[in-house]
């Protein structure tokens, strides 16, 4: 067993796919004579030589564009954007490209690919450091996206990312991303994408989270639990495609429902949730499904953040309020 | 033209000024008053004071992330200096020389970096665009910004900034290309330090030089020491009067070199060696500018302690004034999100409002 913090478990991830399979190439800015800027991918040039690990030029649209060539012959390429604030030139080729491949060719061209970005605010960082824009990829059919919450679930998703056969976006808190650490396996294992994990069984309310939000619900839970409430803790773990089957499960047996996220309220991943509970387990509700979201306004730089992140206390108060509906 | 011969796809740079501070091409030098010399050396110095002190707020942790300047100095202040008071400047992050010389407040420099929007509101009548983070992109506003003032028939130029790594991105390629197309009054920078972070400039592009990329899209280039004021100012000069006569943009590379670290956040032994940057403290811009003043008799030793002192006492008040200025308010965070909050913003602000009032109980 390794101990591992949630960036080094995807660096050993790396670390660990490359050495079983020398199609896959890692690339980006930064990425290779470095390590990238958070280390992420730091000693895989050195181990795997220039040609597996490399930087790229500053240019985003390139990264992915070259990526998709790179993949639909024959490489797997796992590329790095420094922040998610800067995927947005290179946004263009995931979308009308990644994307699509598979059906504009009838499956003759595929992209696997995994396409990773620190993502999320709390890290009192400047402009375009702190967004969390998970839903602007789980909208687009032909993608997947992927949020781990610990090194565990970052290895075993990063090995199954790379594994799969079609463009992965693999999103990774940065906030939690030294934040503890955990034991890892040495060897390669996989955590299914589309399966989300129950972190604790309860019985009164549903709370679904991922990312660095998982910690704060724990918390907030622990919290809670005091007042003599139970309840059902779930990490979704892959927004895209979302395991509908889980959440409803676990709102027929509680029957109340709050998700929290990061991400902006207004067309944000819960309204997506709230809307499979309803339809799924709506006659089972004793409660209004409740999500609690970031404002809908730009990311605040740092002496302003604090009123922008959904805290232990919003989640404390909102959780009641639908304990006690 | 004084550079009209010039050639941006050999080596030869433009100098006019040798690091020792000797005029070598006297038949170039701009038309400075001293006042003028004296006021440009004064920013520089000031650059450079601001630089060391963040930096070591930054270690104190007083600020969080700081781009210091180092060794830019001339390529930001000479260019600067060659524009007029209503010429836009549409820049990067790593351009405080420029953004005094236009008449940012340090304060407001200062509250930006550590934190606070407010930082980039520019006061009254100083046309610059906010600091610009994602790389390249504010190529594209500074072709707006020179196309609207045509349309209007005035005679404003726009000078944009970007690194060498920027240079890299489609939006730099864009720009160019537009304000060819379009003939607009623009005078692009590259401040070429040698690095992207990590990435040398040698692994960027395979371009001998980067001015050389004007030649593509049909417009002058320029290869120019960076660290030398003069060479700076005369080339930008041409370049601004001649954007300014309604015949053009210009793309103008500083060559030059980033003596810190990229951001506070960065540890550049990492990735370079020591006597690389030994090499270049040699041709540093302001000793190189200072032998020249004292050579003229313009500037002396006692003059230097004085401005040093000056400057680092404003530095001083001026950072303190800023950790004073405490947080950002509910209401700034929501503000500006429209010209009028919505009805769903609206409420999103009661409710944080009252969370807040709960929890500061
Ligand atoms: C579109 C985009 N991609 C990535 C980044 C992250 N980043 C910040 S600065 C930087 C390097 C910039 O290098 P250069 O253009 O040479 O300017 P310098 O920092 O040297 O002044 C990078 C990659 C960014 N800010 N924007």
């Amino acid at each position: 067993m390794l101990v591992l913090n949630l960036i080094e478990a995807i660096t050993d991830a790396l670390d660990v796919e490359m050495g079983l399979d020398d199609s896959i190439v890692v690339f980006g800015e930064d990425v290779g004579f470095e390590g990238g800027v958070f280390r992420a991918t730091k000693g895989l040039q050195k181990k795997y030589g220039e040609k597996r690990c490399f930087d790229t030029v500053l240019a985003e649209a390139s990264i992915i564009g070259s990526g998709i060539g790179m993949a639909i012959n024959g490489l797997k390429p796992v590329v790095e954007l420094q922040f998610s604030g800067f995927m947005f030139p290179g946004y263009n080729q995931i979308v009308t490209h990644a994307a699509r491949m598979r059906n504009r060719s009838r499956g003759a061209y595929t992209v696997p690919m995994v396409i990773r970005m620190p993502y999320g605010a709390g890290v009192r960082a400047l402009e375009h450091h702190s967004e969390s824009l998970e839903v602007l990829f789980a909208h687009i059919a032909g993608l997947k996206v992927v949020i781990p919450s610990t090194p565990y679930d970052a290895k075993g998703l990063m090995i199954a990312a790379i594994r799969d056969p079609d463009p992965v976006i693999f999103l990774e808190p940065k906030r939690i991303y030294r934040a503890f650490k955990q034991e890892v396996p040495e060897d390669d294992y996989v955590i299914p994408i589309g399966k989300a994990k129950i972190l604790k069984e309860g019985n009164d309310l549903t709370v679904v989270s991922w990312g660095a939000m998982v910690r704060d619900v724990q918390n907030a839970i622990a919290i809670i639990e005091k007042e003599g409430f139970s309840i059902e803790h779930i990490d979704l773990r892959t927004i895209s495609p979302i395991d509908r089957e889980t959440i409803i499960e676990s709102v027929k047996k509680t029957g109340r429902f709050v998700v929290v996220h990061e991400a902006a309220q207004s067309f944000g991943p819960g309204a997506e949730l709230i809307t499979i509970v309803n339809e799924g387990a709506f006659l089972y509700l004793e409660a209004p499904p409740t999500r609690i979201a970031s404002p809908d306004i730009i990311v605040p730089l740092p002496k302003g953040e604090h009123h922008y992140l959904v805290n232990k206390n919003t989640i404390k108060d909102e959780l009641e309020k639908v304990l006690k509906y | 033209m004084l550079f009209d011969k010039h050639n941006p796809q050999t080596d030869e740079m433009i100098q006019i000024m040798d690091q020792d501070g000797v005029i070598v091409r006297p038949d170039l030098m701009p038309t400075l008053t001293v006042e003028e010399m004296i006021k440009m050396y004064k920013t520089m110095v000031f650059v450079r004071v601001i630089d060391t002190k963040t930096v070591q707020y930054q270690r104190q942790g007083r600020i969080l992330t700081y781009a210091p300047n180092f060794g830019q100095e001339a390529t930001q202040v000479g260019s600067i200096s060659a524009a007029n008071k209503s010429d836009w400047v549409a820049s990067a992050f790593r351009e405080l020389g420029v953004w005094l010389h236009k008449g940012i407040p340090l304060y407001n420099v200062l509250l930006y970096w550590y934190g606070n929007e407010l930082g980039m509101k520019m006061p009254e009548g100083v046309r610059v665009l906010p600091v610009n983070v994602p790389i390249a992109s504010q190529f594209q506003h500074a072709t707006g910004l020179a196309y609207a003032s045509m349309y209007r028939g005035e005679d404003d130029v726009v000078l944009a900034y970007v690194g060498d790594g920027g240079t890299s991105h489609g939006e730099f390629h864009e720009a160019l290309n537009f304000a060819a197309v379009k003939n607009t009054a623009n005078v692009f920078i590259i401040q070429n330090n040698q690095y992207a972070i990590s990435t040398k400039r040698t692994n960027q592009t395979k371009s001998r030089t980067l001015a050389q990329k004007a030649v593509a899209y049909g417009m002058p280039g320029r290869y120019v020491d960076g660290n030398d004021v003069f060479a700076m100012y005369a080339v930008t000069k041409e370049a601004v009067e001649n954007a300014r006569k309604g015949n053009g943009p210009t793309l103008i590379e500083a060559y030059t070199y980033r003596l810190g670290a990229h951001t506070t956040a960065d540890d550049p032994t990492v990735y370079r060696d020591d006597e690389e940057v030994k090499a270049w403290e040699k041709k540093d811009p302001i000793d190189r500018f200072r032998k020249y003043l004292i050579s003229q008799g313009h500037w002396d030793e006692e003059k230097e302690k004085q401005l040093i002192k000056e400057k680092e006492s404003i530095i001083k008040e001026e950072f303190e004034k800023v950790e004073k200025s405490g947080f950002v308010s509910l209401e700034d965070v929501f503000d500006y999100t429209y010209a009028t909050k919505t009805k769903l913003l609206e409420e999103q602000y009661n409710n944080i409002k009252a969370r807040e009032a709960r929890e500061a109980k």
